[in-house]
């Protein structure tokens, strides 16, 4: 390498480097020998594993770990369900204008912050809400309707706000699947099923799995939606390290909490990538 | 015998456009029927209206006798070789070319010992375990017709396969396209503007302009002899002039250009009438190329001048004749034996060629 390519090179990569270090990697350094210490007095600590035990003998506290995972593969599923007819009307069906002005109502969601969209969110679903008046009116229940507080609302929050970080990526890849390529399977005889099975399929897999690990990731670290919608008691693992951290003052266990929703994404996302053979590269690339 | 194919009275129109305009044509059984003509004109829309992805907006469609229209693409016993071969990119050869198979249900070892002798056909044994972006461009071409010819359509489609290929691999693959069509014996319905390609592989050629027929016939009635003005400029090389016509005499024409050439040409039996506005074509090989007029003195169009320029090409080298100034240059062939090969701009030389190579045709457009 010349020395002048090399001097551009460091310039690049100086911001990315230090923006990786001081904020991702140093706090992340931090936490860890956070979590690892044990309070044995006023201002006395001591390095051990006490923690992560806490975690361990609490039901609760596993419980609501495991929790979180399956709702959150739950959400990435149902999102991706309805993101993929979408995407692919998007990509594939839909022409000019008509193809922007889609992609672009992914994307209003987004112009609200996340707290006033819940809050629509809640307007709505609430006893005294629009969809209970409405159902009390048309007569198909007789008295007032709590649709907020519960799983369902919960999900419907996750997936609405996830939507467009799976279309994102579906529709880019579908894109780019030449229109002759689906001509060609119906020439030789596929099905339409078929033909999603064999040759659409595979050829978003890049875009199905960055979308299902982007939307993962996110819903499993949302704070917000699960608080909100789904009140108190909605279990969120979340909700318990913002308790540790804020609310009793334990940050040693909230760290410890931290590292374990690290490692949860780290392993499922892991075996995701590993299960459907692709890799991290293909799939970001 | 009924024809493998066979298009009646087929139009198509995109809003106001017709793209195609009332094409008739049949294919008989195992031959290769190319369609020729400048882009746009409407090639590709006959080709997915016979595959079954267009509806036609009037016509009829029949395939070894009967009406198609009906059949959906994935049911029609025809295939196609796309322009861009879409070969399936996720998946090996052997799986493209056993994707038809498997979809009709057929046994997997089955479709392997078949796959195999496919692969074994088109000479690209052992290599079914291949990725497509791992092949050229010649085996992809192989593949994707192979993985149509497995399922044995009555029809085989093909949408300018060749455009995509480097100048040397297509000279290469217009031969082998027609041996495999032979091998195959299965009748190919070829697409293309490339008329080399055309008049290479085919048996008959229909030349179309704007959606419309002009012509169809072998490759050397195309060339030889062109019924309208279109067919005589776009197959082959030509000379051409426009003028009026001064005088007719039996099947003779005296034509006099706007540049004051006076050219006597053949109208071939249609019927001109002095003034009418013609288009002249006259082919560079069909001139005569002489250093002594009076060699000439049997042509009834002859003219002394110079050469302009030596447009030198191996085997198909040609020179620019002028006569005189105000005159528009004439592409004549140049002999390749005997004492012309050393000829250089400035010489002065004599062409002439007969009434019947001049052929000349009415005029229509402003
Ligand atoms: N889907 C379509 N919608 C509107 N016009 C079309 C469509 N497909 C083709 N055309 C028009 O029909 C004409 C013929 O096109 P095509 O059959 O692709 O020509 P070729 O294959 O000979 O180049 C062109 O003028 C083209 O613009
Ligand atoms: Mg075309």
């Amino acid at each position: 390498m010349k020395t002048e390519t090399k001097i551009g090179f460091i310039l690049l990569i100086t911001p990315l480097l230090l923006w990786l270090v001081l904020l991702i990697i140093i706090p992340h350094i931090d936490m860890f020998l956070v979590s690892i210490r044990e309070r044995v007095g006023v201002r006395q600590y001591q390095s051990s594993l006490a923690n992560y035990g806490t975690f361990f003998e609490e039901p609760l506290y596993i419980w609501t770990f495991v929790r979180t995972a399956t709702m959150s593969i739950l959400a990435t599923l149902i999102t991706l369900v309805i993101a993929f007819p979408a995407s692919y009307y998007i990509a594939k069906m839909a022409k000019g204008r008509t193809q922007s002005v889609l992609f672009l109502l992914c994307l209003v969601p987004f112009w609200v912050s996340e707290i006033v969209r819940t809050f629509g969110w809640m307007i709505l679903l609430r006893e005294t809400g629009l969809v209970s008046s409405v159902l009390q009116w048309t007569g198909i229940v007789s008295g007032p309707v709590e649709m907020l507080y519960n799983d369902t609302a919960i999900m419907i929050g996750l997936v609405y706000t996830s939507m467009l970080f799976m279309v994102v990526p579906l529709v880019t890849t579908l894109e780019s699947l030449d229109d002759q390529i689906i001509e060609a399977a119906y020439d030789l005889g596929g099905s339409g099923l078929s033909i999603l099975r064999e040759v659409i399929i595979p050829h978003a897999a890049p875009g199905i799995v960055a979308g299902s690990i982007v939307v993962f990731m996110l819903t499993l670290g949302n704070y917000l939606t699960p608080t909100m919608l789904g009140g108190k008691d909605s279990l969120w693992f979340t909700e318990l390290i913002y308790l540790q951290f804020i609310v009793r003052f334990n940050w040693e266990l909230g760290a410890a909490f931290g590292f374990m929703l690290l490692l949860l994404s780290s392993i499922i996302v892991w075996s995701v990538l590993r299960l459907t053979g692709q890799t991290l590269e293909k799939t970001m690339g | 015998m009924t024809p493998d194919l066979e298009c009646q009275h087929l139009i198509k129109r995109f809003g106001e456009t017709q793209a195609v305009d009332d094409v008739s044509f049949s294919v008989p059984q195992g031959s290769f029927f190319s369609i020729l003509g400048p882009s746009g004109c409407g090639k590709t829309t006959i080709m997915r209206m016979i595959a079954g992805f267009l509806e036609p907006s009037g016509g009829d469609i029949l395939i070894r006798g009967k009406s198609v229209l009906d059949t959906p693409p994935n049911k029609r016993p025809v295939n196609m070789v796309f322009q861009h071969l879409a070969l399936f990119p996720m998946m090996c050869v052997a799986d493209n070319i056993g994707y038809g198979l498997r979809r009709q249900g057929m046994a997997k070892a089955e479709i392997a010992r078949r796959v195999e002798e496919m692969l074994h056909r088109i000479n690209l044994p052992g290599l079914g375990q291949r990725k497509i972006n791992e092949l050229s461009g010649g085996q992809k071409q192989r593949i994707a017709i192979a993985r149509c010819m497995i399922l044995n359509p009555d029809v085989l489609l093909l949408d300018e396969p060749l455009g995509a290929l480097d100048l040397k691999l297509r000279e290469h693959m217009k031969i082998e396209l027609k041996a495999l069509q032979s091998e195959f014996d299965t009748t190919f319905v070829y697409i293309t503007h490339d008329q080399s390609e055309a008049l290479v592989m085919s048996d008959q050629i229909a030349v179309m302009n704007t959606g419309r027929f002009e012509q169809v016939g072998s490759g050397q009635e195309l060339y030889y002899n062109p019924q309208t003005a279109f067919v005589a400029g776009f197959v082959g090389e030509s000379n051409r002039w426009i003028g009026r016509v001064e005088r007719i005499e039996g099947r003779e024409a005296q034509v006099l250009t706007e540049n004051g050439l006076t050219i006597f040409s053949s109208s071939q039996g249609s019927s001109l009438m002095t003034g009418d506005q013609v288009e002249i074509f006259v082919r560079p090989e069909a001139i005569r190329l002489s250093k002594k007029a009076e060699n000439l003195d049997d042509l009834r169009n002859r003219l002394s001048g110079k050469v302009v320029s030596v447009l030198f090409n191996g085997a198909a080298s040609n020179i620019l004749f002028q006569a005189e100034e105000e005159l528009e240059p004439i592409e004549v062939a140049l002999p390749q034996s005997g004492e012309m090969t050393n000829l250089a701009r400035g010489a002065e030389v004599a062409i002439g060629w007969t009434t019947d190579q001049a052929r000349c045709f009415k005029w229509t457009d402003g």
